[in-house]
């Protein structure tokens, strides 16, 4: 839904306004650090229609790259960023291509709340 | 604790032992055989004196190009410097391996200044990719320029002097939580590889990362060695010549023995001695002294090649 169409909704009807509050607290975003090797938090729940932030603040190179193929980042440099907005709900795994020791989880819940199961 | 000592350290493998065995790693110490235990018997002068005859050659490793983080922010000055000891060796190698991390970030410029640099020394260069070559779009970098006529990821074979040397690649399709990988079509293809030789033909095998377990919580190691290691069990003489961590280790298993070479670029701390396996920043004065390179004496008669590590200060 683009954001001129939940402009559109809001105006259309007050139902909409709790549709919005929902969609606004899906769109938030989270930001997941990687320092000495780890990644921190190294499980994180987000509602559906999150963006997930990843920042490299090590002195070395890594990537982010999902167990299921689903997104991979490019290699990061020192503080380099990748972003991934994450719709559905579901349980991501994902590690360092480079490091594969290094692995992280991402739980996407549905946006009405119901929990999906960990 | 006698040089005797200190080799019997070296071949344990728990954490105390390794530890041991960093604190005087790097200072530069040929290896030979006395009784099926290696022992170290001077240190880097005096076997230098000692001119080696048979076939000698020079392993480089992880010479990060590229990088210009605190730990070191003059990688290319280092590795000026590791040529420049090429040089002036008493004995000139027959050629030169580069166990990987050539780069650090795969790019073009960065291949360029290593290629101007390491083709300095005038020697042949057998590579292997590290995890920090095949960062590119495509991964065709490191193919196009050092793996021509490799197969599969870059894993190839070569002779010399009547030994065989194995170049293989355990960086690609790593998995999650896991550590260096072989995979089926590289094990199958040294298979084939090792089938015809005679168990007496001496095997030097050169990868990235370790092929053995050095710490798999930082994952030092290679998942499916022990698969390669089996089928180089039959051969008399295996010496296993590693980069990757960034420090010198080295232990003996049967007829194999395992090395690792330094960095020309940075120090990475001894296993589980900080927090992360990342770069180690030291004082000025003492990042030569863990910085070097590795020379590789093969005398014929002889199970084990001497193996001496030559910081490049101290």
């Amino acid at each position: 839904m683009t954001r001129t169409g939940i402009r559109g909704l809001l105006a259309a009807t007050p139902a909409a306004v709790a549709i919005l509050a929902a969609v606004s607290a899906g769109a938030a975003e989270r930001e997941v650090k990687i320092d000495n090797f780890t990644f921190t938090p190294e499980r994180v729940t987000v509602r559906a229609g999150t963006t997930v932030t990843w920042i490299n603040e090590d002195d070395i190179p890594h990537t982010i790259a999902s167990s299921a193929k689903i997104f991979k980042s490019k290699a990061l440099d020192t503080d380099d960023k990748y972003a991934f907005t994450f719709t559905t709900p579901g349980v991501y795994q994902y590690f360092c291509s480079l490091h594969p020791h290094m692995t992280g989880t991402i739980v996407v819940e549905a946006v009405t709340g119901s929990s999906v199961a960990q | 604790m006698s040089e005797f000592d200190r080799a019997e350290a070296a071949r344990g493998v728990n954490r105390r032992k390794v530890l041991e065995c960093m604190t005087w790693a790097g200072t530069g110490v040929l290896w030979t055989i006395a009784g099926g235990v290696p022992r170290s018997v001077g240190i880097m002068d005096q076997a230098l004196a000692a001119e080696p005859s048979g076939l000698t050659f020079l392993q480089i490793s992880d010479s990060h190009v590229g990088f210009d983080k605190a730990a070191n922010p003059n990688v290319i000055g280092t590795l000026e410097e590791a040529v420049g000891k090429i040089k002036a060796l008493p004995v000139k190698p027959a050629f030169m391996i580069h166990t990987g991390d050539i780069t650090h970030l795969s790019k073009p410029a960065e291949f360029d200044d290593a290629d101007r640099i390491i083709s300095q020394a005038r020697l042949d260069v057998h590579y292997v990719p590290g995890e920090h070559d095949i960062l590119d779009e495509g991964v065709t970098l490191y193919r196009e320029r050092y793996g021509r006529g490799a197969k599969g990821a870059g894993w190839y074979s070569f002779d010399a002097n009547g030994v065989h040397f194995i170049g293989l690649v355990n960086v690609v399709n790593l998995k999650a939580g896991g550590q260096g990988v072989l995979g089926d079509e590289q094990l199958a293809w040294l298979a084939d590889d090792l089938k015809d030789r005679s168990a007496s033909t001496p095997i030097v095998v050169f990868a990235h990362i370790p092929l053995w377990v050095v710490y798999p919580s930082w994952g030092w190691g290679t998942e499916d060695s022990g698969r390669a290691l089996d089928l180089l069990k039959r051969f008399g003489s295996v010496t296993v010549l590693n980069g990757h961590i960034h420090q010198v280790m080295q232990k003996v298993e049967g007829n194999v023995t395992f090395h690792t070479a330094s960095s020309t670029a940075f120090p990475q701390p001894a296993p589980g001695a900080a927090p992360s396996p990342g770069p180690m920043k030291v004082a000025d004065d003492k990042l030569r002294t863990l910085l070097g390179i590795t020379d590789v004496t093969f005398k014929p008669g002889q199970e084990r090649l001497a193996i001496i590590d030559q910081p490049l200060k101290g």
